[in-house]
């Protein structure tokens, strides 16, 4: 069970939060404006990378705030959680050890 | 049964505290400190149980958790009635008590005479894939004959027949180091870890006491003292460390994400004197900061023909049974090995007064000291000798062995007459925890096995599991692995005691070569699935050369022993015949549980009406007392109809439906998901999520919502009321309640963060109570203080808030039947009072409760649909024919953009419309597929689906929804539905079937 670092409550179990898909996808400020083939993108598709991904997770059945993550595919290791807004971390793929 | 081949003296069990298992009706005696498999072997029986294929005579192979035959059905409380009986318990690992009843499995009618051992005969036709092989034919055989056949025959133990009668427990625990195995590596890891009494430590053990392989051990010396002296002090210095915990009979099965282990404690099933309800097992979740994984290794047996004979045992097992529990195994041992580990069983086993002699693969060069220490003490050593077959058939009686010529030829045969053999191949690490983290294994030639490679997560190992077994060795590795896991860079430092050197190192050999006709041996690889290397060689013949093909055709290491003993015999087996490297071959993959685990442990006190806690409205128990018939929906319990005598549901729902609309129905509408979304931009929050216009909606006001999700799909409806100007009571559907909050939750939080509002959950504050039908305000009336129910004041879809019955409440002008309608929110303390004060008025109208199936019926009369049964996450507004509810001024909302979407709009789409079949009484399934025609071949076009349908006793007739291809364009079309026998004929309607009359709720 990943230990998930909840930004607003330190560590809790996976048990306690919900994922969300993929961060930094951010909802067009005026839809109407958007081609048909952009909007579907941005409703449908996503990134798959092998290694760190940009996730985002609802603390449901703890603070019931969302946050994002960093987590690395592979190793399942979270390299690092922040508040929703903040920009991605910068972080070196050495930290991704669980 | 007495004790004949107990040693007079020696081994760690309590003579002071005889005690008896009842073994098939027998009397089975032994000491405190016993397994039952050393009082077996102490009574002289080696015949454990019949196999899983042939039925083949078994005993007892090894002593600790890796043993494949003894498998035993286990009646732990037999004095406490039914519920406490498990099969397949190993029997070395299940400790004597008094009063455990145990008895032998997979015999019929006993364990010395079996008729199920015909197999053994018949084995020429039970070969690798038998099952792919043999039951492809005939196809009708494989319901009546085949299935039932292997049913019957499947499996080892009988299942328990009845409900676990035990308790099981469960504990989370957090540590800074965790060792799992308490053998010299995982002592020293522990001592070493918790030096500065500050780290917390967890050291389990899945023995009953620590020590590990030491316990076999009367010979080794560490720092000039016996190795248990060494153990027993390690263990008093860590139980006075208060940063140490030391868990003794606990498994760690599992190694999961994040340094989660999952460890089973055994807590009572030792006990003879254990208190009626003390747990049984408690599973430990335990969150490491570092693990040691120190879990020794297992031994392999040596593949030769009838190496699974009872008295055939690992050398390391018959060492442990000599030493531990003072047991012999046999008068008569032949020590036939190809590690020299196993000369140190010849010594132990002739010092307690066994007669033995040791047959070596290995040439005298190939030996170590072990050969010339073994020679000293006087015993007969055949090196470069291979063993030919076990002769007996109950019990060893014999073993066949030759000379191995240098150019590879077969010499001599000779019989060495025996009644027990000490077998080994070598050692295998026990890497399973390690891969079962997803650390990368690395093979190693020179041990011949696979060991620890790359870690995946913050762990180590120590000792024998990562191919380290001299004992100095391993203990200096298990201090350093210790020290590493605290963080300490400088592994080495400390002193490291000084220990005997150990007899290390052996020959790889898979098959015993033999100058037998190979197809016709039976050389056992995987002892508990009856995989033979003929088997296996057949397999790799028949083109499967991946182990994972091989393992999965021929089930080998594919039994509850998960191929502890079996896998590297099978994986060298299948490189040899390839001629590829072995780690070409590649390895099996480790799954948890390390060993088999109870149920009951996993679940703990989550069983029964503590597995799925049923939620309750008020008025639940009121529905209880008047007959309800209940319905699961959701999470909830929720009353379906209310029988009077004699009726069945039909009946039911007509009476209660009727009674909706000639008088007054009353109807607990508790459940209805509830959601408080309050703020200075509650408005503005409310525009966005829903498809309909907000901001102008007055105070007071109530307004059918409808949401959709980004893609344009409906996800939920529901009414919502305006009760300030920065207040709004939003309800949804029952099972959507939770994702609904969610959903909002989600775009405030992410993409809105600049509105001012706060959501909370209020479904479970209030209870709802809705009254329905032209008498509805006269059964209201009298309870109703500070509200005027007059149509003119309190019209339809409008809110006020006073109070009923003296309780505060939020009243709501609402139907959902289409009859003047009125929903009662009162605090849910009172839900059940005021819902019986309004039924007990009621009674002067008619009033008649009614459950969900008749609410259902009601609504599919006037045509409402139900979110989730009318959609199914690709229904638009426009399919619901509800575009009027969808705001064409709002620039967006959750949804809009997607709606404009080509196919969104596109003709052709599914619509919602009525189905009514020829014959009235006929009610179609919901679900039922709609075609044009049904002449057409197969596959046809499927042009919709029902959606709902059912028996209308106010329509007089059956009604339904469909959602069928350009519905709305093909009213008074016939149609075709599917039957379970065939098609039946419809016509299309608009979906409202019903004409409220008098004043209704439209008014």
């Amino acid at each position: 069970m990943l230990l998930i670092d909840c930004p607003y409550c330190g560590k809790r179990p996976e048990v306690e939060f919900h994922c969300g898909g993929e961060a930094h996808i951010a909802r067009p400020e005026t839809p109407a404006e958007i081609a048909d083939a952009d909007w579907g993108s941005f409703l449908y598709y996503r990134t798959n990378p092998k290694g760190v991904h940009a996730e985002r997770w609802l603390h449901g059945h703890g603070c019931g705030r969302w946050f994002n993550a960093l987590r690395d595919t592979v190793s399942d290791a979270f390299v690092a959680t922040y508040e929703m807004g903040a920009p991605r971390p910068d972080v070196a793929p050495e930290n991704a050890k669980a | 049964m007495s004790q004949p081949f107990r040693l007079p003296s020696g081994g760690r069990i309590d003579r002071k505290r005889p005690l008896s298992v009842s073994f098939n009706g027998k009397r089975l005696e032994g000491f405190a400190g016993d397994t039952v498999a050393s009082m077996l072997l102490a009574s002289g029986q080696h015949l454990a149980g019949r196999s899983f294929k042939y039925h083949r005579p078994r005993g007892i192979l090894s002593h600790g958790s890796d043993e494949p035959s003894a498998l035993l059905s286990v009646d732990w409380r037999a004095d406490r009635g039914p519920g406490y009986r498990d099969p397949n318990n190993r029997a070395s690992v299940v400790e004597a008590r008094d009063s455990l009843v145990v008895k032998t499995q997979n015999h019929w009618p006993s364990l010395e005479t079996d008729i199920g051992a015909v197999n053994d005969l018949l084995s020429p036709v039970f070969v690798a894939g038998f099952y792919y092989k043999t039951f492809m034919w005939p196809r009708t055989f494989w319901d009546k004959v085949y299935e039932p056949v292997i049913r019957r025959a499947a499996g080892l133990g009988e299942a328990p027949e009845v409900k676990d009668a035990d308790r099981y427990s469960n504990r989370h625990a957090h540590c800074d180091v965790l060792v799992v195995g308490a053998g010299p590596a995982g002592l020293a890891a522990a001592l070493a870890a918790s030096a500065d009494g500050e780290k917390r430590v967890i050291l389990a053990d899945e023995g009953l006491e620590p020590g590990g392989a030491l316990l076999n051990d009367v010979t080794s010396k560490i720092d000039g003292k016996p190795a248990m002296d060494w153990v027993a002090e390690s263990v008093s210095t860590l139980d006075a460390r208060e940063n140490v915990v030391i868990l003794p009979r606990t498994t760690a099965f599992g190694y999961y994400n994040h340094n989660h282990v999952c460890m089973v404690e055994k807590v009572s099933d030792h006990r003879a004197d254990a208190p009626e309800g003390l747990a049984r097992e408690r599973l430990w979740q335990v969150r490491a900061g570092e693990v040691v994984l120190a879990t020794g290794s297992h031994e392999r047996p040596l593949v030769f023909e009838n190496n699974d004979r009872p008295g055939i045992m690992l050398a390391e097992s018959v060492r442990a049974f000599v030493n531990r529990w003072a047991v012999l195994p046999g008068n008569e041992i032949v020590v036939a090995t190809s590690s020299a580990s196993a000369y140190q069983t010849a010594l132990d086993a002739k010092n307690a007064g066994a007669r033995v002699s040791i047959v070596d693969i290995r040439l005298e060069a190939d030996c170590g000291p072990e050969l010339q220490t073994a020679k000293d003490a006087g015993i007969t050593v055949r090196s470069g000798h291979t063993v030919i077959r076990a002769l007996g058939k109950k019990r060893v009686s014999g073993l066949v062995v030759a000379p191995i010529d240098p150019d590879g030829a077969i010499g001599e045969k000779q019989t060495l007459a025996c009644d027990c053999v000490a077998m080994s191949g070598g050692w295998t690490p026990s890497v399973h925890l390690f891969s079962q983290s997803r650390g990368k294994l690395r093979f190693d030639v020179e041990l011949d096995a696979f060991v620890p490679g790359t870690s995946a997560q913050a762990e180590r190992s120590a000792g024998a599991c990562r191919g380290i077994y001299d004992l100095a060795a391993v203990i200096a590795d298990g201090l350093a692995a210790g020290r590493s896991a605290t963080g300490a860079t400088d592994t080495a430092a400390g002193s490291t005691p000084q220990a005997t050197a150990s007899f290390t190192g052996f020959q790889p050999v898979r098959v015993l070569p033999t100058d037998a006709d190979a197809s016709k041996v039976k050389a056992f690889v995987d002892f508990q699935n009856d995989v033979t290397a003929k088997d296996i060689r057949l397999a790799v013949r028949e083109g499967f050369e991946s182990i994972e093909h091989v393992k999965r055709y021929t089930t080998t290491g594919m039994a509850t022993d998960q191929g502890k003993t079996s896998n590297m015999n099978a994986l060298g087996l299948v490189a040899g015949i390839l001629d590829r490297p072995l780690p070409a071959v590649g390895t099996t993959t480790f799954r948890p549980p390390y060993t088999p685990v109870s149920f009951g442990a996993l679940i703990g006190p989550a069983r029964d009406e503590l597995f799925d806690p049923v939620r309750k409205t008020p008025i639940d128990g009121w529905a209880e007392k008047n007959g309800a018939v209940f319905e699961p929906v959701a999470l909830w319990r929720r009353a379906k109809y209310f029988p009077q005598a004699g009726e069945d549901m039909h009946g039911a729902v007509a009476r209660e439906t009727k009674a909706v609309r000639n008088a007054v129905g009353i109807f607990d509408a508790s459940t209805l998901g509830k959601i408080e979304v309050v703020g200075p931009d509650a408005a503005e929050f409310m525009n966005r999520i829903y498809t309909n216009a907000w901001l102008k909606l007055k105070v007071g006001g109530c307004r059918y919502g409808l949401m959709l999700r980004e893609d344009g799909f409906v996800y939920d409806d529901g009414v919502v009321a305006r009760l300030a100007e920065d207040r709004f009571h939003v309800t949804t559907t029952t099972g959507g309640a939770p994702r609904v909050l969610r959903h909002m939750e989600d775009y405030l939080q992410t993409e809105w963060p600049d509105l001012d509002v706060f959501l909370t959950s209020i479904t479970e504050q209030w209870a709802v109570i809705a009254l329905q039908g032209p008498k509805a305000r006269k059964v209201l009336e009298p309870f109703v203080s500070g509200i005027d129910l007059s149509e003119e004041a309190f019209p339809h879809m409008t809110v006020q808030s006073g109070f009923v019955c003296g309780v505060p409440c939020r009243l709501f002008r609402v139907s959902f039947t289409g009859e003047l309608g009125f929903e009662v929110n009162v605090p849910a303390d009172y839900g059940e009072a005021v819902w019986k004060a309004l039924y007990e008025e009621g009674g002067k109208h008619g009033i008649t409760a009614y459950g969900t199936e008749a609410m259902h019926v009601l609504r599919a009369e006037v045509g409402y649909v139900v979110v989730g049964q009318e959609t199914d996450g690709t229904v638009t507004p426009d399919d619901l024919g509800l575009s009027g509810l969808v705001s064409k001024v709002k620039a967006d909302f959750v949804g809009k953009r997607s709606l404009a979407r080509p196919d969104m709009v596109a003709e052709g789409r599914r619509q919602l419309v009525g189905l009514l079949t020829k014959n009235p009484d006929e009610v179609i399934d919901e679900g039922a597929q709609v075609v044009d025609d049904p002449h057409r071949p197969i596959p046809m076009r499927m042009i919709g689906h029902v959606t709902s349908s059912y028996a209308s006793s106010n329509c007089g007739r059956s009604i339904a929804m469909a959602l069928i291809e350009g519905g709305r364009g093909r009213i008074g079309e016939t149609v075709h539905v599917t039957t379970p026998g065939g098609f039946t004929e419809a016509v299309i309607s608009k979906a409202a079937f019903y004409e409220v009359k008098g004043e209704t709720a439209d008014a």
